[in-house]
């Protein structure tokens, strides 16, 4: 196995265009599992977490190598609470956001925030960079649309910290548990609302025919929010794996959108 | 029997104080050298290659890929086997390696030594397998249809006209819980250049590896040694064989040291697991909640081997009803033979899964006849000079069930339900905040759980140990293993007050310096090696005060009228003072054709009562508090009793809410931490334990075994909870939030 250690960013995509193709580490806590499993034996590894410039979390752009433990001290509420309910405290101190994205898992928790904010994934190569709304960079399930000479530098956001916003997971653990349903709320404006849920489908998604149905209400009816309960449960697409039967991540996902809704909401 | 509850509470570290454990410090500290960090120069580095799927004819195997590999130095496969080709503890059914037809998925086909693990594991996955798939035998009603069994123990009690008024009748299913067990398994085997080896391995008894070992390796007992192993968990999954054969094959064909250690995934199958087990329960009782009749048929899932399955449904039948007196008593259990993953001892051993299903009887026939459901416990509870309902075996010896039930009961409960500011880790879905406090209902439930110590079934093994004296204090040596349960502590305390010496170490031999301590199970080593060691360390300081001629014995020497006479070394000047004692506890029957005869040593007794808020929206629940009453005779060491406590009752919640081994077609779904999940300490619940102490008239200073129970009724009185908070029926283990939300039935 060859092993790169680039300082600095452009070492990266030096090594990046080098050797295409290269398996990018950073937290290593999805890689190494894989790599333990004998499911990847990578010829190239460039390691990452030396790399400044990955690490910059500021109002309006989070690094690619920001881990979960900064972002669990962080000003962003949603972020700080779907950060704690990532593996145990080792894990959170390596794993980083970068890392959800490439993986790209639909249960990946971060991914719920960037897709509640309508993030957009900042990548580069020797060539450039290049900027994706996060839809068009989750292709699928563990798939992306990175390209194999670029990295992922980070996510634009908007400066969400204001925001009335909440994230919640639903889990058979209290804690360290991969989700069965998660979900991240935010209201930017009374009259935008966004809800993002993951595990539910081939990608983290949104559900805007639910997000209209509370939009420009910040005191929803009963009846109002058991309609948006409603029209989450039909705007997923979900699956039964070894977690959880179809039908209970469906009527999950609806319980658990209209509760952290309602944490949103002013009162 | 006096002898045996003497304390002498003036020496230091002596029974009923909490001494910690020697290994304590370096284990939390990281520098406890467990199994899996052993070392010896030139070692070489084994790995196994295994069956992917549950069942299959094994059409061919090429390893000359593997062999042509650089640094591998062997790989072997059925035909390499230089002895026996089978092992088991009881019978020898399993194959050491796999022959023409595979039984299970993980089933070892080859196994490979090299250079370093990375090349062991590649070899291994070189070697080229040609199988023919086959239909694997899954289902437990289908096996038994087919007469797919290990043994089926049959029990009639009774009156077999006596019939109840009030019924109750269901079918319960509990999943197949892994011990899961930090450490994974590990083990080393070292060529002594004469034959012979030295082995260490994942092991809860030496003696009993070594015969099985010895035939498979053709060699004579006396040329292998089995070590004991420096263990991280076992909960019975170590008391079957894993590696040590494969270990002992490569280290004599390659004539150096050979080292194995499995990963998470491999441990999965690497070891055996509690039985899942599906249980159709009638119980019958008259008006006044008297228990008239009860039917049960137990089927456990023990997998293609049958280890000690045969011993598992044993106790599985004989403690079905819990204790309780009925009149009459129909019991078949089925150790069931199939293609799924393999089932042996954990922790309860075959007590616990029908405890789940009779315990949720009795709270069913509680509602049935209008009572309360500990009050109808109560009024059927059995004590000293009853019979067992099952086996009819006299209790003899203390076994307080109305005391604990009423204990238990006894113990305030916590705090109501939590506010709006809690902290949301206290609430149902922890760090997920999927549940704000008002949508959570609060639920509590009882259970009771009995079952024996000691083997059974005139199964009478004994325990040795050996006490001798040094200049620098009294050396205790024993080949019981200390699995993590405190053993090296409780031996250790038993010595000091017996001798009247702080000054005690504990030795673990290997087998060919000590006899057999029997196994550290059955909830048996403190009672049993204790025993040994009470006795070995009563005939050591009886020699030391009459070589001296004295009349008290402590760590300075032997002392006459208040005076020194004899130092220790001054003693040791005339020869050693080394006593070797082999204890036996009484005999027990063989059972008749009815299942009857006093087939057990002895019992012991629990009740839980757990305390759980569920958000049946979501279907989640949190463990509030799990509060015990528990009988332990006397307690030796408090601060490990309550350790273990603490422990069982995790392990029974586990069971209760998350842990279950997924296994679709023979093959575990679920084979990693990620998937199989363990209660971290958000979802430990609070725990009170209240000790019912009636000391045992033959354990040293009056100790019982306690170890398992806090696991057993755990699980039953947490979905007891969940019942009471839900109104859901609830027959299977573990709840799923489907099960609560949708009241799915099993």
């Amino acid at each position: 196995m060859h092993l790169v250690r680039p300082r600095d960013l452009d070492g990266v995509l030096d090594a990046l265009a080098a050797h295409p193709g290269a398996t990018l580490l950073a937290g290593g806590t999805d890689l190494m599992v894989e790599v333990n499993l004998q499911h990847r034996r990578p010829e190239t590894v460039i390691c990452l977490r030396r790399v400044e410039e990955l690490r910059t979390f500021e109002p309006g752009f989070i690094g690619a190598g920001v881990t979960w433990a900064r972002l669990e001290h962080g000003p962003i509420p949603a972020l700080a609470e779907l950060a704690r309910t990532v593996g145990s405290p080792q894990i959170r101190a390596a794993g980083t956001l970068g890392g959800n994205l490439g993986t790209a898992s639909p249960a990946g928790d971060g991914l719920t925030f960037l897709a509640a904010v309508d993030a957009h994934v900042v990548l580069a190569s020797t060539t450039g960079r290049r900027t994706l709304p996060w839809s068009a960079f989750l292709v699928g399930p563990k798939r992306h649309a990175r390209r194999d000479d670029e990295v992922i530098l980070g996510v634009e956001v908007p400066d969400a910290a204001a925001w009335p916003q909440a994230f919640a997971k639903v889990g058979v653990r209290q804690a360290m548990v991969i989700a069965i349903v998660n979900c991240c709320v935010v209201r930017p404006a009374d009259d935008d609302v966004r809800v993002a849920m993951g595990a539910v489908g081939p990608t983290v998604l949104r559900v805007p025919d639910a997000e209209a149905a509370v939009v420009g209400d910040p005191t929803p009816s009963a009846e109002r929010l058991a309609r948006f309960e409603t029209l989450v449960r039909d705007g997923i697409a979900p699956i039964t794996d070894h977690r959880a039967t179809e039908a209970y991540r469906r009527h999950a996902a609806g319980v658990l959108a209209r509760r952290t809704l309602e944490r949103c909401l002013p009162g | 029997m006096s002898d045996v509850s003497v304390r002498r509470p003036e020496v230091a570290d002596g029974v009923g104080t909490s001494v910690l454990r020697p290994d304590g410090i370096p284990k939390v500290t990281g520098t406890f050298e467990f199994l899996g960090d052993q070392h010896a120069a030139g070692m070489l580095w084994g790995a196994t290659r295994r069956a992917e799927v549950a069942h299959a004819r094994l059409r061919h195997v090429d390893v000359t890929p593997a062999l042509a590999m650089a640094g591998v130095h062997a790989v072997l496969t059925l035909d390499d086997v230089p002895g026996h080709r089978y092992q088991g503890q009881k019978t020898t059914d399993e194959p050491v390696l796999a022959e023409e037809e595979i039984r299970r998925c993980g089933e070892a086909i080859a196994v490979v030594a090299a250079d370093d693990p990375e090349t062991a594991r590649r070899a291994a996955q070189a070697i080229v397998v040609e199988l023919e798939e086959l239909e694997p035998l899954t289902d437990l009603e289908e096996a038994l249809a087919r007469g797919e069994l290990f043994r089926h123990v049959r029990v009639r009690r009774g009156d077999p006209d006596a019939r109840g008024e009030v019924v109750v009748e269901d079918t319960y299913a509990i999943a197949t819980q892994d011990p899961a067990a930090l450490g994974t398994e590990a083990g080393l085997a070292v060529p002594d250049g004469n034959g012979g080896l030295d082995l260490w391995g994942p092991t809860q008894w030496t003696h009993v590896d070594l015969p099985q070992l010895a035939a498979c390796l053709a060699l004579d007992p006396t040329q292998v040694r089995v070590h004991p192993a420096r263990l991280g968990g076992a909960f019975g999954s170590r008391e079957d064989l894993s590696m040590q054969t494969h270990l002992g094959m490569l280290a004599l064909r390659t004539g150096r040291p050979v080292k194995m250690v499995y990963d998470r995934t491999e441990s999965f199958v690497g070891h055996v697991k509690r039985h899942g087990a599906l249980m159709h329960y009638r119980h019958e009782a008259d008006r006044d909640g008297r228990l008239v009749r009860v039917e049960a048929r137990l089927l456990l899932d023990s997998g293609p081997y049958e280890l000690t399955s045969a011993a598992v449904v044993a106790n599985s039948t004989y403690f079905a009803l819990g204790p309780y007196r009925c009149e009459r008593v129909e019991v078949d259990g089925y150790a069931l033979k199939t293609n799924n993953p393999l089932s042996g001892a954990m922790r309860g051993f075959g007590a616990n899964q029908p405890c789940f299903a009779a315990e949720t009887q009795m709270d069913r026939l509680a509602a049935a006849l209008g009572v309360d459901p500990l009050e109808l416990r109560l009024r059927n509870a059995i004590g000293p000079g009853d019979h067992l309902a099952t086996t009819g075996q006299r209790i003899e010896h203390p076994l307080p069930v109305a005391e604990v039930i009423r204990s238990v009961a006894a113990i305030p409960l916590p705090d109501p339900l939590p506010g709006p500011d809690v902290d949301p880790r206290r609430l149902p879905g922890g760090t997920g905040r999927t549940s704000p406090p008002g949508a959570l209902v609060r639920g509590v439930g009882y259970a009771v759980g009995l079952k024996n110590l000691q083997f059974s079934e005139g199964f009478d093994d004994d325990a040795e140990a050996r006490v001798e004296l040094t200049p620098d204090g009294a050396v205790v040596h024993t080949a019981a293993i200390e699995v993590g349960q405190g053993l090296v502590t409780i031996v250790a305390q038993i010595a000091r007050s017996t001798l009247g010496m702080s000054g005690v170490e504990v030795a673990f031999d290997h087998t060919g310096q000590i006899g057999s301590a029997g196994s550290t199970s059955a909830s048996r080593q403190t009672q049993m090696a204790g025993g040994a060691v009470l006795r070995a360390a009563q005939a050591v300081r009886a020699a030391a005060l009459e070589r001296a001629g004295g009349d008290d014995l402590d760590d300075a020497g032997v002392w006459r009228d208040g005076q020194l006479v004899a130092s220790l070394a001054d003693l040791l000047a005339d020869g050693p003072l080394d006593e070797r004692v082999c204890f036996k506890h009484r005999p027990t029957d063989v059972p008749d054709a009815d299942g009857q005869g006093d087939l057990h040593v002895d019992f012991c007794v629990a009740a839980h009562r757990a305390v759980v808020d569920v958000d049946p929206e979501l279907g989640l629940v949190r463990v509030v508090e799990v509060a015990i009453a528990q009988d332990v005779g006397r307690v030796l060491n408090p601060l490990q009793l309550h350790g273990q406590i603490e422990g069982g009752i995790a392990q029974g919640l586990g069971h209760a809410i998350m842990e279950e081994v997924l296994v679709e077609r023979g093959i575990i779904r679920n084979a990693s931490f990620t998937d199989y999940l363990l209660p971290t300490c958000l979802d430990a619940p609070e725990v009170e334990a209240v000790l019912v102490e009636e000391p045992s008239p033959w354990g040293p200073y009056g100790a019982k075994g306690m170890a398992e129970l806090p696991t057993m009724s755990a699980t039953p009185a947490v979905v007891a909870a969940i019942r009471a908070a839900t109104g859901q029926p609830l027959t299977r283990a573990p709840v799923r939030p489907e099960d609560i939300v949708r009241g799915a039935p099993a």
